[in-house]
């Protein structure tokens, strides 16, 4: 047998319940959000939205109640997700706390940090992003630089973070910083923090537009920032392998096929109730393959609630989750052979528009299609 | 995987593998009859597996077929199991006796017709094994409706023909009476092109997890610039993502066999078809690619499955045709439908 083995998936009947919930309110909320946000997706910031999920126990969903949480399943989790970004539902105000930074705390956080965080989180009230990228390490993330030095009750920061996405509106980063050595030492000297980016002095975050021309990305600087002791997310030194824990997190979501799913969905409507034999075949195929990759995703997610450690599963997704999201703006260009307009569009010409830019980016989030490869080639032996 | 279909898994696995050595392979490539192999097949009673108890088969589902029919791909046996299979369950569905023997599927559900005096009539091209079947199974046409056919081997005349991978595709024609009954509702003209997609794409699944295996092997084997192939990027990125799409080609017809023990699985073994058919296309050329000129050799071993994967990639229908008729489906249904018929087709009541 080969490495990969991705074991089907089965959704309990609560799973199937909360689906129907879920559509309901999507239903209720979904009219009013515009094309535009939609294709924008998991990415799209919208306070407002993720507070109503909040009031529904939708955030961090499997976490403890007496952090705020609600007990569920890990398939339960999947059935929400999926049904958001099938959506397009604007999600990106909690994504990477319900996602990420708030299973890191659960899991490496002290009592006071999971019981002063976490419950902001669940009422949609507190949003994260990921400070892991610095000028010079992007793949090679264990040459980070920015250094937390050890100071009375705390650690002083200085150097900064890059690519961090909604780092002008979130509350908090987990921050990956060198706690000694130098980047030579590489995997050792590492530790995580919990920065308060709206309560700390030292820190300068200054907007990266992207090409679409949206400020989503951001430059965080720090001088002379005083992180308390109480901030750090585990033991000084462990932050390499608590960094690589949040990237499995970070990429065995339903989120890496589904990005560009709002794009399938106007791309069958686009075609009409008799497509040409052409437009038939490349419908088909994309749905072919979006339904092979949920239910690999549900696999990976079955995975997980089964205690299981899915790190290459997760990866092999991201591989072809990303490949295949890519892929959905050049068949709707085969398909309908139109160069989108950007205002007084329809729907469809809308979402063509930001996705055909956005696409580029689906590839370097949560780890480049190079370096998955290489976590893929080392689950097969070769490395 | 049930604990049943893990103990099947070892068994058929060291029955294929005792029985499809690289030797015996090249005899059947030069159009030896496996004798021996099929003889095992018999004795262990898998082309039955699919018949209930009171047929003298085991009940066993759809997705115990899945395992036997993968490990037949793993091992390119060149047996019709695969047919033999399929034929059982579409007799057995319209209630007619399964008999002993080799059997086969005609295809195509349009070629051939009834008469009302049980007369078979019509021609159909790359019908599997024909010539050496003890009866062919097929649908036909009869006085408007459809019927089911098993057509003992003095029925029909057949005309030798193989494809790539020298497995026998005879021409087939039609001139005799044959055992036969009204199909059930559930089954229609396109029934046997879709079970045939999906128990193909099981058989492809086992050849592409095969050659991922084999070169992987090899990678590691191979020395080039001092160092085995395997430790250079290029080789591990190419590797990486034919193993990739090989798991997606898996899940898929896993997912197909699975929809087949539940009901008819029309979108499942379509999107098992298209998945399989795209993996190949990726795996045979990155496992060629990998092994070099030895692996277009006739001595290496690898031709046996790439060859299968080029012929059964296109029987019973292409990627494209499976891929329009997903397509054709989800646009009359419209995009509103579009995402809540994915979630209803698949793993919605396991």
């Amino acid at each position: 047998m080969t490495a990969l083995h991705f074991e089907p998936g089965e959704l309990p009947p609560e799973a199937e319940e909360l689906r129907r919930e879920v559509r309901e309110f999507l239903a209720e909320t979904m009219a009013e959000i515009p094309a535009a946000l939609k294709a924008r997706n998991w990415t799209a910031w919208n306070p407002e939205f993720s507070r109503k999920l909040g009031e529904r126990g939708w955030i961090g969903m499997t976490w403890p109640k007496k952090y705020g949480g609600s007990e569920r399943s890990f398939l339960e989790r999947y059935v929400l997700l999926e049904e958001l970004l099938a959506a397009g539902a604007p999600v990106g105000f909690h994504w990477i706390a319900d996602r990420q930074s708030g299973p890191l705390i659960l899991r490496f956080g002290t009592e006071e940090q999971r019981e002063k965080i976490l419950p902001g989180i669940t009422r949609g009230e507190t949003a994260f992003g990921i400070g892991m990228s610095e000028p010079n390490s992007g793949s090679d993330l264990a040459s980070v630089r920015t250094k937390a030095e050890k100071v009375e009750g705390g650690y002083r920061v200085n150097g900064s973070k890059i690519w961090t996405s909604g780092a002008h509106m979130a509350d908090y980063l987990v921050a990956l910083f060198r706690t000694s050595g130098t980047a030579e030492d590489r995997h050792d000297g590492l530790t995580q923090f919990v920065v308060d980016l709206k309560n700390t002095d030292g820190i300068d975050i200054r907007p990266i537009h992207n090409m679409t021309g949206d400020h989503d990305f951001n430059q965080v600087f720090f001088e002379d920032a005083f992180v308390p002791e109480t901030m750090r997310v585990g033991n000084e030194g462990d932050g390499w392998m608590q960094v690589t824990t949040e990237l499995a997190f970070e990429r065995s979501g339903p989120e890496r096929y589904l990005s560009s799913f709002p794009l399938v969905k106007e791309s069958v409507g686009q075609a009409g109730q008799d497509p040409s034999e052409r437009q038939a075949i490349g419908l088909g195929r994309m749905l072919a393959k979006a339904a092979t990759f949920r239910e690999m995703s549900l696999s990976v997610s079955g995975m997980l609630e089964a205690g299981k450690n899915p790190n290459l599963e997760a990866a092999v997704m991201k591989e072809l989750g990303v490949g295949f999201e890519q892929k959905i703006p050049g068949i709707a260009h085969d398909l309908f052979g139109m160069s989108p307009r950007l205002d007084d569009g329809s729907d469809f010409e809308t979402t063509l528009a930001y996705i055909t830019q956005a696409n580029v980016s689906f590839s370097l989030r949560g780890g480049t299609r190079e370096i998955v490869r290489g976590i893929i080639a080392r689950g097969l032996g070769m490395r | 995987m049930s604990e049943l279909r893990e103990i099947l898994g070892e068994t058929v696995t060291r029955l294929f593998a005792d029985h499809c050595s690289k030797e015996q392979l090249e005899k059947a490539d030069a159009g030896e009859w496996a004798e021996d192999l099929w003889t095992a097949i018999l004795e262990n009673g898998l082309t039955q597996a699919l018949l209930p108890e009171e047929k003298g088969g085991v009940g066993a589902g759809w997705q115990a077929a899945y395992v036997i029919l993968h490990a037949a791909g793993r091992y390119a046996a060149p047996i019709p199991l695969a047919e033999t299979l399929l034929a059982g369950w579409l007799l057995d569905g319209a209630g007619l006796d399964v008999p002993d023997g080799v059997l086969s599927v005609v295809p195509d559900g349009n070629a051939v017709t009834l008469s009302s005096a049980g007369q078979l009539a019509g021609e159909a091209p790359n019908v599997p094994w024909a010539d050496r079947a003890d009866y062919l199974v097929g649908l036909a046409r009869k006085d408007g409706g459809l019927a089911v056919y098993c057509a003992p081997r003095a029925a029909y005349g057949a005309t030798p023909n193989h494809n790539i991978a020298r497995e026998p595709r005879d021409l087939v024609q039609f001139s005799g009476q044959g055992d036969a009954a009204l199909a059930s509702s559930d089954v229609t003209s396109d029934t046997m092109t879709l079970y045939g997609a999906m128990v193909r794409s099981a058989q492809m699944a086992g050849a592409l997890e095969r050659i991922i295996e084999d070169t992987l092997q090899y990678t590691a084997d191979r020395t080039q610039f001092g160092r085995p192939i395997a430790k250079f990027q290029v080789i591990q990125q190419n590797m990486a993502m034919a193993a990739a799409e090989v798991a997606a080609a898996v899940m898929a017809a896993q997912n197909a066999f699975r929809a087949a023990d539940r009901g008819v699985p029309d979108f499942e073994a379509a999107c098992a078809k298209v998945l399989a058919g795209d993996a190949a296309g990726v795996a045979t050329d990155i496992c060629h690619e990998t092994h070099g000129a030895i692996g277009f050799t006739y001595e290496h071993h690898l031709h046996f499955f790439t060859r299968r994967l080029w012929s059964w990639r296109g029987e019973f229908g292409a990627e494209a045709e499976w891929a329009e008729r997903i397509g054709r489906r989800a646009a009359a249904r419209g995009p509103d439908a579009l995402w809540s018929d994915i979630t209803a087709r698949q793993s919605g009541s396991g």
